[in-house]
């Protein structure tokens, strides 16, 4: 099987590698936006904005930056990126802007943003980097969903502001507040870790069972 | 895991059969809630029956299905799972709809023990864990409290019938319990009616003797650490006397401050959780200590009407450190040479 190496940086954020249930990374907006599925996905939708922006500019001009005063270069060109995801969400989305509040300035200090700068945009080529970001990018606006849906649809009995279940629906208060985040999302990190011992399980089941054929 | 060999069994090295197991403590446990148990059903009907065995369904799937493969009934048959829910359950109020006391015993095992890594591992008490998600998730139908059904046996509270996931109907037919009634109407009830449970409340809280008459049992057979009830009991009754005589009518008097409420549930069945309290006999002292400051504190200056869970789960977190600075001596060290 031939590998497509931008295919791979691409796939491996949403599942391999995927940002916050594999790396944790980006904890901050995750657990304190996702109390909605809109506001996760306008969340969502900034972060990608801003890392894939920003991995193209730094990968572009990696070699121009100098290693001692890499990280602030990062910072400058993050800030610029979310200055204009800031207020593209304020002309668009007046609404959401104002629930998400201090929280878009503060993908300035996501360190998944500033994390695939350092360890990947700023040591490969653009292409690389662009399809690294998009995947990662991905994986935390997947992350960031289904985490919000599953605290909207317990905590409101809604999903994007569509009631599911009649009037009659008791909400589940602390999926609204704030440990509803931390229950949902070590309940589906505990599910992520579990599913891959299984599969390493398996796979060494498999290559036992090679080792004894040959 | 390999398969176990019935044939051949390997112990270490304690090999005097000692009388006290865990399923031993633990039935212990159950037999002194039974007095408490049998009130329940006779205050409230059928519905107390009804929510406890929710719980307890509930706490026992949870055990069962996160089990090992291969131990799976091994960790069912120390009854463990069954006192939780049923603890879990008394700390109720009766007309709870029977979904939300299935997923609070549910939640009290996964979240509280399991998660943990089995029994002896968990930080904080399963049982109240379990009541402090209900009522962090549910808190309107976990502070709709219902009055005694007057010893109709079969009539069902209307809430309890809720389907999962839907609202309980209220019925209009709700009462304060005395610690509310103190708390927000300034109302003051009587010490008898505290002591023999006329009141209304949660499950297993309204009947304060029967709960004592446990707690004697379940001490005679040595199966708690007195020290964590009799401090509790001792520091409300002190805390509450000495704030009684600033101000009589504004505060409870010891004696309301020890009938009311979960206190006694809570100071004898749930505080003196061997696995999440101290093991030292000061610790206990100031595990105790502690527990009977913030009840009184969150009861008389806080904004709810009751705190012994609270009091009960900050305590559980400070264990560990207690246990540390509590260590005794090991005989022959940490005296200065002469």
């Amino acid at each position: 099987m031939k590998k497509n190496p931008s295919r791979e940086e691409l796939l491996k954020g949403i599942w391999r590698d995927n940002p916050v249930f594999v790396q944790v990374l980006g904890m901050c907006p995750m657990l304190a936006v996702t109390n909605s599925a809109i506001n996760a996905v306008a969340m969502g939708m900034a972060t990608f904005f801003v890392l894939v922006g920003s991995s193209f500019l730094v990968s572009t001009f990696r070699h121009l930056i100098p290693k001692q005063v890499r990280i602030s270069c990062f910072i400058i060109i993050i800030a610029t990126f979310v200055t204009i995801a800031d207020y593209t969400l304020l002309a668009l989305v007046p609404g959401v802007h104002k629930e998400l509040g201090a929280f878009i300035p503060l993908i300035v200090a996501n360190c998944l943003i500033l994390g695939r700068q350092e360890a990947f945009a700023s040591r490969y080529p653009t292409k690389l980097a662009v399809m690294d970001a998009i995947g990662m990018a991905s994986g935390f606006v997947l992350a960031l969903l289904s985490l919000g849906s599953v605290r909207e649809i317990l905590g409101d009995g809604a999903l994007f502001g569509i009631k599911l279940f009649g009037e009659n629906f008791e909400p589940w208060v602390i999926m609204i507040l704030p440990p509803g985040g931390f229950l949902t999302l070590g309940v589906i990190l505990l599910f992520f870790n579990w599913f891959k011992s299984k599969k390493d399980e398996f796979l060494e089941e498999v290559a036992a069972a090679q080792r004894s054929e040959s | 895991m390999k398969k176990r060999d019935p044939d051949l069994l390997l112990f270490h090295a304690p090999l005097l059969r000692q009388g006290m197991t865990t399923p031993s403590a633990m039935r212990d446990v159950l037999y002194a809630l039974a007095p408490a148990t049998g009130a329940s059903l006779w205050f409230f009907g059928i519905s107390a029956a009804l929510v406890l065995g929710s719980c307890i369904a509930g706490a026992v799937l949870a055990e069962w299905l996160f089990a090992n493969k291969e131990t799976r009934g091994e960790s069912l048959r120390d009854a463990s799972g069954v006192l939780t829910g049923l603890l879990l359950g008394l700390t109720l109020p009766p007309g709870l709809p029977l979904w939300m006391a299935f997923l609070g015993g549910f939640v009290g095992i996964a979240l509280g023990k399991v998660i943990w890594g089995g029994l002896g591992h968990n930080l904080f008490n399963p049982a109240l864990l379990g009541r402090a998600f209900l009522l962090a998730t549910f808190p309107i139908a976990m502070t709709t409290w219902v009055p005694s059904t007057g010893g109709e046996f079969f009539a069902i509270y209307p809430g309890n019938l809720a389907l999962p996931f839907m609202q309980a109907q209220l019925d209009g037919m709700s009462a304060a319990t005395p610690l509310g009634l103190l708390k927000f109407e300034q109302v003051v009830t009587p010490l008898s009616d505290l002591a023999f449970g006329k009141t209304s409340g949660s499950l297993g809280e309204t009947s304060g003797l029967l709960l004592l008459l446990g707690g004697i049992y379940l001490w005679l057979r040595r199966d708690l650490d007195w020290r964590i009830p009799v401090s509790i009991l001792l520091t409300v009754i002190v805390f509450s006397a000495c704030l009684g005589l600033f101000d009589a009518e504004r505060f409870p008097t010891p004696l309301f401050s020890v009938f009311s409420g979960g206190l006694l549930l809570g100071a004898i069945y749930m505080a003196t959780d061997p696995v999440t309290s101290p093991v030292t006999p000061r610790g206990a002292w100031i595990f105790g200590i502690g527990v009977g400051v913030l009840v009184i504190l969150i009861r008389v200056f806080g904004g709810l009407p009751e705190g012994v869970m609270y009091a009960i789960l900050l305590m559980n977190a400070a264990t560990p450190l207690i246990d540390r600075y509590t260590q005794p001596r090991v005989f022959g060290r940490g005296v200065e040479s002469q």
